[in-house]
C-alpha cells in the first residue's frame, strides 16, 4: 500500500462532499456532506501517521470525531430552530443577515 | 500486500459510490442510509491503516449516534419522507467543475510530491499507544474537548428547547 492512494481516495471523497455542500438545498443534507469532508481530512491524518509513524495523526482523528459529533449535535439544533420558525429548512431562503 | 490492496481497493469503491448517492439521491432517508454506508467503509480504511481503536471509535460515534441524530434531524423537520424534487437547487454544473478542480489539484499535488511512497510493512497502533499519548501529550486536548463536549450538550438543549412563553404566543 502506498500513501498516495488514501491521499487520493481521499481528495475524492472531499470533492463529493464539497459538491454536496454547493448544491443541496436541504440544511440537514449540507450537514451531512460536511461529515463527508471530515471524514476525507480523518483518512488523510491517519494515513500520514502511518507513514512516518507518528500517533499524533490518530489523536488528531480522534479530536476531529469528537468536533464533528459536537457539530452535528449543535448544527441540528440549529435546522430545528429554523425550521420551527420558518417552515422548511431551505438554507437559500434564510437570508436575513445578507447585506 | 496483494490482499491489502484488494481489500482497499472494493472499500474505495463502495465509499466513492454511496457517497456520490448521498449527495445526488432525491430521498433524504436513503442519503442518511448511504452516509452509513461511507462512514462504514472509512472504518474500513482506518482497520487497514492499522488504526484499530479508531476504526472502533469511528463505527461506535459516527454509525451509533451520528447517524441516528441525522435521522431524528429528519423525523423533527418533516422531510417528506420519499422523492423530493427540490432537494437539490440548479448550480449543478459549477459546483460539478469546483468538485473536478478540487480533485484533479488534489491527485496532482499528492502523485507529485508522494510518487510511490511506500507505507511501512507494519503499521498497527495499538489502543495502549493511543491512550499513552491521549493522556500524557494530550491531555490539554483531551481536556477541552470535553468542555467542549459539555458545551455543545447545554447549547444545543437551549437552542432547541422550546420556551414556556413561546407556548402561549403560539396558542
Amino acid at each position: 500500500m502506498t500513501v498516495t492512494q488514501f491521499v487520493i481516495a481521499s481528495a475524492v471523497l472531499f470533492s463529493i462532499g464539497v459538491y454536496g455542500v454547493l448544491v443541496r438545498r436541504s440544511a440537514v443534507m449540507v450537514l451531512m456532506s460536511v461529515e463527508l469532508i471530515l471524514n476525507s481530512v480523518n483518512i488523510n491524518l491517519v494515513a500520514f501517521g502511518a507513514l512516518h509513524d507518528n500517533i499524533a495523526g490518530e489523536v488528531f482523528a480522534l479530536f476531529v470525531i469528537t468536533v464533528a459529533a459536537a457539530e452535528v449535535g449543535v448544527g441540528l439544533a440549529l435546522v430545528l430552530l429554523i425550521f420551527r420558525n420558518r417552515k422548511n429548512i431551505n438554507i437559500h431562503e434564510v437570508d436575513l443577515m445578507k447585506g | 500486500m496483494v490482499a491489502q490492496n484488494i481489500a482497499f481497493g472494493v472499500m474505495v469503491g463502495i465509499m466513492g459510490l454511496s457517497a456520490i448517492r448521498v449527495v445526488t439521491t432525491r430521498n433524504v432517508v436513503h442519503a442518511a442510509l448511504y452516509l452509513m454506508v461511507v462512514l462504514a467503509t472509512v472504518a474500513g480504511l482506518f482497520l487497514l491503516l492499522g488504526a484499530e481503536f479508531l476504526g472502533i471509535t469511528q463505527v461506535l460515534i459516527y454509525i451509533g449516534a451520528v447517524i441516528v441524530l441525522f435521522l431524528f434531524g429528519i423525523m423533527l423537520t418533516g422531510a417528506r419522507i420519499g422523492k423530493e424534487k427540490l432537494l437539490s437547487h440548479r448550480n449543478k454544473v459549477p459546483a460539478l467543475m469546483i468538485a473536478t478542480v478540487i480533485t484533479a489539484v488534489s491527485i496532482y499535488a499528492a502523485i507529485d510530491y508522494f510518487g510511490a511512497d511506500k507505507l511501512p510493512e507494519e503499521t498497527r497502533t495499538s489502543t495502549k499507544e493511543v491512550a499513552n499519548s491521549l493522556f500524557s501529550q494530550y491531555i490539554i486536548p483531551f481536556e477541552v474537548a470535553s468542555v467542549l463536549l459539555l458545551a455543545a450538550l447545554i447549547g444545543a438543549i437551549v437552542i432547541a428547547r422550546r420556551e414556556p412563553h413561546e407556548e402561549n404566543l403560539t396558542k
